[in-house]
C-alpha cells in the first residue's frame, strides 16, 4: 500500500492503493467518481475514459500509482456552478443518450476534441470516437451534439 | 390535435444527470457491510458433479463462504422454470455456475473462486439441436416434466424440446401444388450477445426478518418478484425489488436473472448484503444470449403473385436452460406472415435444449427471426417471377379491417397503414432508379427493403397501472413501474400527464427508481409495450384524478362539474375565467376562508387491461396473441466489396406507423439505435463456440459491436394511422426498429447479383464465400478490375 495524490476535477483527493490497483478503481470504489463506467475491464469499449494530464486515457489500462500526481478530469468535472457544460448542454438537447451508461465517456472525449479542433470534420469525429461503445447506437446524435456544441469552443 | 408537450422533441427528463455522469446505475450502488460474489463456473459442457473441494478457497483472507448447488437446490424461471441457482448434480454447458465464493472484497472472491476445484464425471455433449432433436440423443434435462413452467408452453419430456407450438392455418399441402413456383430454402443464424453496456448485476439483502431486498440492474421490478416469490414460496410483499438506472437491456435484462441466486448468498452470508456484478466474460460464457436458428422453408406463389402457401419448420438452438427461449419459440410460428395476408400457412417451432450457453429474448425476439426468413423469401420469389419484389409486397399486402392473419385474427380498421409505410421507403430510397456508381470499379452500390409487423409477445392477461400523486405545491408525482433502461416511455408519460393537466413539464416527476413496494403494478416491460399498456394506465389514473378534482372544486365554486374545465393548471368555470381555482389549492382538500375543509389528498388511479388477447389454440395456434401491430419497414442502399465480401451501409431509412407521434425526438433515438443494434448484428456479431462448447470469443475484440464509424445517416419516417384505443392513438415502436435491417440487407445483395445470402451474420467472409459459390465471374472481374487498376496507379508512379 502506498499514498498517491490526484486532482481530480479540481480537488486534491490522496488515497492508499496497492500497486496492482487501477486507476478505474480508484476513482470509482476509494474517491467515489462514479461517472467512470466499465464495460470489459481490458480496454476494448473506452467507457472508463478519463482526461488524465489532459490525454485521454482508459482507465482501466492505468496503474493507479503511475497516476500519482496527475490531474484527472471526467464528465462531472464539466459541470460549472450546477450548470452543464456546453458540449453536456448539447448531448442533451440532441437526445445524444439514452441508458447513459457510455454518456460520461462519449462527453469527456467529444471535449477533448473540441478542445483540440473546435470544427471536425465527420471523418475526424468519427476516427476520434471509434474506440468508444455505445450498444443503444446514439452514434448520429453524438456528431449532432458536437456540431450544436462547436460554436462555443470556438469562441473560448 | 397539437399538444403543448404531446408531439414535441422534448428530451428525456433524466438526461442531466445522464451528461453530467451522475446517475446512479445498479453498478454504482454501494451498501453498508455490503460483500462480494464470486463465480465458479463449469469446465465441461455436460457432466455430473463428483466433487467441489472448497477447502483452499475458504483459506483465502476475507472468505466468509462458498456455497453449491446442493446447499442451495431451488428451480427458478419465469416460462420454462428449467434453471437452478447454482448447479444441483449435474453442469448443462461451459460456464455453468457451479459454486459462488462470498467475501468481503471483490479481490478475496476471485482469488478464492480459482481454488475452488470441481472433479467431473462427464457425459456425451450435444451441441446442435438438430442432432439434440433425434431420438437417443443426450438428454440435457431429464425431468422436464416436473418443472414449474407456465401451463402454454408444451416440453417432450423424454426428449431434448423444451417447446413444440404449431400455427396452422388453410391447406398448405394443396396450395402448395397448385402454386406455380415454390421457393425453397434453409436459413441460419448464430448467437448474439445483447451486449448491454451495463453488465448484469445484483446487490440482495435477506434482512433477519424474512425481507428480501433486491438492487439490480433490470427492466422492470415486477417479473424479478414474481420469479423469487414463486420459486421460493415467499409472500410477495416481503420481496421489494428496486431498480435505479439501467445501463441497456435490450430483452436480456427480462426474464430470468441473478437476484434468487444472490438473495440466498446473502442468507447464506448471515443475512448481509451481497454484491455480483458479472464481467463481460461471464455474460457471454454465463449469462444468457440470442438463441442460434435453423429454418426451413417451403413458399408458394401464383403466376399473378399471390402468396398463397407458407410451409416453415423452425429449429431454436437454446441452449442449456431455455425459460424464456420457449416464449420466442411461439413468437417467431405467430409472426410468420409477416405484414402479408398467406392463405395456407404452417409452421412448426421447436425450441430445443442443447449443451450451449443459455438464451432468452433479444429485441425483437422470434419477430426478427421470422422476418429474416419472410422477407428474403417475397425477394427470392419476385426474381423467379420476373417481378418487381416491390410489386409482390404490394399485392400480398394485410387490409385492415379485412385481412387474417396466420392466427385467424381479422385485422382492425385502425391497425395501421403498411401500404403507407412501403411507398414512403420506396420513395425515399429511390427504389428503381439505379445508384451513383462507387469509385472502385470492384464495388458495387444496391438497394434493398424488407417489411416488418410486430406486436408485443405477451400472455393475453398482461396488465398495468399508474397512480397520480399530488404534492402540496400543486406538483405531481407519477408512479408506475414501468422501466427506464434507455427507451426514455417515462418521459413520454410524463409528457401526457403534464398535457392533460395543463401544469409545465417539470411539475410532472416520475423517480428515477422502480420499486416493487411503492409503483403500481404493470406486467414487464418489454415486447416495445411501454407506452402503450402503461400509457393508457396513465390517462386513466388523469381521468380518475380529474374527477376527484372537479368534485371537490365543483362544491368549492357552487357550480355543477359539467361547468368546469382545467386549464393552465387551474380548475375554471367555463366562460367566467375568473371564477377559478389552483389545483395547488385542491389537490390536498380545499379550505374555504373560515377554515372549514372538504376533499382531501389527490391520488388518482388507473389501469390497463388487454381485452382482446385470447389463448391460442394448442393444436393449430388459432387465437389473438397481440394486442396491437405496429407496421413498419427498413430500407437500404449498401456498398458491396466484391473483392472482399466487405458490406457498406450508405443509407438508411427506417418508415413506422406509430399511430401517433408523441415525442419525435425519442422516436428519432429508436429509429436510429434500433437501426444501429440491427446492422450490427447483421454484419458482424457471432458467439463462436469451439467443438466443445467454450465460448471463442468473450470480449469486444473479437465480438466486435458496431462503432461511431460503421455508421450511417438514417432518415426517419413516420407514418401516422392512429389507433383508436392507444393512448392519443399511439402504438410502441422500440423493438421494432431493428427487425428490418438484416433482410434489407440481403435482399440488397439478392436484388443487384442474385447471390442468397441464408446465414446471419453477413461477415465479409461468408459473404466472399457466398458469391465465390453463386458467382465466381464477379469475382474474376473485380480481381481483373483491381489489377488493371493497381497498373495504372504504379504506371502513374
Ligand atoms: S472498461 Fe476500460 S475500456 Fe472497457
Ligand atoms: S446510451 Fe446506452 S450505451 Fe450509449
Amino acid at each position: 500500500m502506498r499514498e498517491i495524490t490526484l486532482t481530480v476535477n479540481g480537488e486534491r483527493r490522496k488515497a492508499m492503493v496497492k500497486d496492482n490497483e487501477l486507476l478505474l478503481d480508484v476513482l470509482r470504489d476509494k474517491l467515489y467518481v462514479k461517472s467512470v463506467k466499465a464495460a470489459c475491464w481490458r480496454g476494448e469499449c473506452g467507457l472508463c475514459t478519463v482526461l488524465m494530464n489532459d490525454r485521454l486515457v482508459k482507465s482501466c489500462l492505468v496503474l493507479a500509482v503511475e497516476a500519482d500526481g496527475a490531474e484527472i478530469l471526467t464528465a462531472e468535472g464539466l459541470v460549472k456552478d450546477g450548470e452543464p457544460s456546453p458540449i453536456q448542454k448539447a448531448f442533451i438537447e440532441k437526445g445524444a443518450l439514452q441508458c447513459g451508461f457510455c454518456t460520461p465517456a462519449f462527453v469527456i472525449s467529444s471535449h477533448k476534441l473540441l478542445t483540440m479542433n473546435p470544427n471536425p470534420s465527420d471523418e475526424e469525429i468519427r476516427s476520434f470516437l471509434s474506440g468508444l461503445i455505445c450498444r443503444c447506437g446514439t452514434y448520429n446524435q453524438i456528431i449532432e451534439a458536437i456540431r450544436g456544441a462547436q460554436k462555443a469552443y470556438a469562441s473560448r | 390535435m397539437a399538444g403543448k408537450f404531446v408531439g414535441k422533441p422534448i428530451p428525456p427528463q433524466d438526461a442531466f444527470l445522464k451528461a453530467t455522469g451522475t446517475a446512479p446505475y445498479n453498478y454504482d450502488i454501494e451498501l453498508p457491510g455490503m460483500l462480494y460474489a464470486k463465480l465458479v463456473t463449469s469446465t465441461v459442457p455436460h457432466g455430473r458433479i463428483k466433487r467441489i473441494n472448497v477447502e483452499e478457497a475458504l483459506k483465502v483472507p476475507g472468505v466468509v463462504k462458498v456455497v453449491t448447488g446442493k446447499d442451495i437446490p431451488y428451480m427458478v424461471g419465469m416460462y420454462a422454470g428449467d434453471r437452478d441457482l447454482l448447479a444441483i448434480e449435474k453442469v448443462r454447458w461451459v460456464g455453468h455456475p457451479v459454486a459462488a465464493v462470498i467475501a468481503e472484497s471483490l479481490e478475496a472472491a476471485e482469488r478464492a473462486a480459482e481454488l475452488v476445484d470441481v472433479e467431473y464425471e462427464e457425459l456425451p455433449a450435444v451441441f446442435d439441436p438438430l442432432e439434440a432433436m433425434k431420438p437417443g440423443a443426450p438428454l440435457i434435462h431429464e425431468h422436464m416434466e416436473k418443472y414449474r413452467r407456465l401451463p402454454v408452453f408444451k416440453p417432450v419430456p423424454g426428449t431434448n424440446i423444451a417447446n413444440k407450438f404449431r400455427v396452422v392455418r388453410g391447406d398448405v399441402e394443396t396450395a402448395l401444388k397448385e402454386a406455380d413456383i415454390v421457393i425453397e430454402e434453409e436459413f441460419h443464424i448464430k448467437h448474439v450477445s445483447h451486449a448491454f453496456m451495463e453488465t448484469q448485476n445484483v446487490i440482495a439483502h435477506w434482512h433477519l426478518d424474512g425481507t428480501i431486498e433486491i438492487w439490480t440492474s433490470w427492466q422492470n421490478p415486477n417479473p424479478v418478484r414474481q420469479i423469487m416469490a414463486e420459486s421460493f414460496g415467499i409472500p410477495y410483499n416481503k420481496i421489494i425489488v428496486k431498480i435505479p438506472f439501467v445501463g441497456g437491456g435490450f430483452g436480456g435484462k427480462a426474464g430470468l436473472g441473478w437476484e434468487a441466486l444472490v438473495a440466498v448468498l446473502s442468507r447464506e452470508a448471515g443475512h448481509r448484503p451481497v454484491k455480483l456484478v458479472l464481467s463481460r466474460k461471464e455474460q457471454f460464457t454465463s449469462g444468457a444470449c440470442r438463441e442460434g436458428f435453423h429454418a426451413f422453408v417451403k413458399a408458394g406463389f401464383k403466376k399473378d403473385g399471390r402468396f398463397i402457401a407458407y410451409d416453415v419448420k423452425y429449429v431454436l438452438d437454446a441452449g442449456g436452460y431455455a425459460d424464456y427461449t420457449v416464449n420466442v419459440g411461439r413468437a417467431v410460428a405467430y409472426s410468420a406472415d409477416g405484414s402479408y395476408e398467406i392463405p395456407n400457412i404452417r409452421c412448426e417451432a421447436y425450441t430445443v435444449y442443447t449443451n450451449k450457453v443459455p438464451t432468452t429474448a433479444l429485441r425483437g425476439f422470434g419477430y426478427s427471426e421470422s422476418h429474416w426468413v419472410l422477407e428474403q423469401v417475397i425477394e427470392r420469389a419476385a426474381k423467379k417471377l420476373g417481378m418487381d419484389s416491390a410489386e409482390v409486397r404490394r399485392i400480398n399486402l394485410i387490409k385492415p379491417g379485412v385481412s387474417i392473419t396466420a392466427t385467424g385474427e381479422r385485422l382492425r380498421e385502425d391497425v395501421g397503414n403498411p401500404r403507407k409505410v412501403l411507398e414512403s421507403i420506396l420513395q425515399e430510397i429511390g427504389w428503381g432508379k439505379p445508384s451513383e456508381k462507387p469509385k472502385e470499379p470492384w464495388k458495387i452500390r444496391a438497394k434493398g427493403v424488407a417489411l416488418l409487423v410486430k406486436g408485443p409477445a405477451q400472455p393475453p392477461k398482461a396488465p398495468s397501472s399508474a397512480a397520480i400523486k399530488f404534492n402540496e405545491d400543486g406538483t405531481i408525482n407519477l408512479l408506475v413501474s414501468t422501466g427506464n433502461f434507455g427507451q426514455g416511455t417515462v418521459t413520454a408519460l410524463a409528457q401526457i400527464v403534464a398535457e392533460e393537466f395543463g401544469v409545465p413539464l417539470e411539475s410532472v416527476r416520475v423517480d428515477w427508481i422502480r420499486d416493487t413496494h411503492s409503483a403500481p403494478y404493470s406486467w414487464q416491460t418489454v415486447g416495445s409495450r411501454g407506452l402503450f399498456t402503461d400509457g393508457i394506465a396513465v390517462l386513466n389514473a388523469v381521468k380518475d384524478a380529474k374527477r376527484q378534482i372537479f368534485k371537490v372544486a365543483s362544491e368549492a365554486l357552487r357550480c355543477p362539474e359539467e361547468y368546469l374545465e382545467l386549464v393552465n393548471g387551474e380548475v375554471r368555470v367555463k366562460g367566467k375565467p375568473w371564477m377559478k381555482i389552483p389545483l395547488k389549492d385542491i389537490v390536498m382538500g380545499y379550505s374555504y376562508p373560515d377554515g372549514t375543509s372538504i376533499g382531501g389528498p389527490i391520488i388518482g388511479r388507473g389501469v390497463y387491461m388487454s381485452v382482446h388477447t385470447t389463448n391460442l389454440d394448442p393444436e393449430t395456434g388459432q387465437g389473438h396473441p397481440t394486442i396491437f401491430h405496429t407496421y413498419g419497414g427498413t430500407g437500404v442502399e449498401i456498398e458491396l466489396d466484391l473483392l472482399t465480401g466487405e458490406i457498406k451501409v450508405l443509407k438508411a431509412v427506417q418508415a413506422f406507423d406509430i399511430g401517433r407521434v408523441i415525442n419525435p425526438l425519442l422516436l428519432k433515438q429508436q429509429f436510429h439505435g434500433g437501426f444501429i443494434m440491427g446492422m450490427s448484428i447483421a454484419l458482424f456479431e457471432e458467439i463462436k463456440f469451439d467443438e466443445r462448447g467454450w465460448v471463442l470469443n468473450p470480449n469486444f475484440t473479437s465480438y466486435y459491436v458496431a462503432r461511431i464509424k460503421d455508421v450511417p445517416p438514417v432518415v426517419e419516417k413516420f407514418v401516422e394511422t392512429p389507433q383508436a384505443d392507444g393512448p392519443y392513438g399511439a402504438r410502441g415502436v422500440g423493438e421494432l426498429t431493428m427487425i428490418g435491417v438484416a433482410p434489407a440487407i440481403a435482399n440488397a445483395i439478392f436484388n443487384a447479383i442474385g447471390v442468397k445470402l441464408n446465414n446471419l451474420p453477413m461477415t465479409p467472409e461468408e459473404v466472399w464465400k457466398a458469391i465465390k459459390a453463386q458467382r465466381p465471374d464477379l469475382i474474376e472481374k473485380a480481381v481483373k478490375e483491381y489489377q488493371k487498376k493497381m497498373k495504372e496507379v504504379k504506371a502513374v508512379a
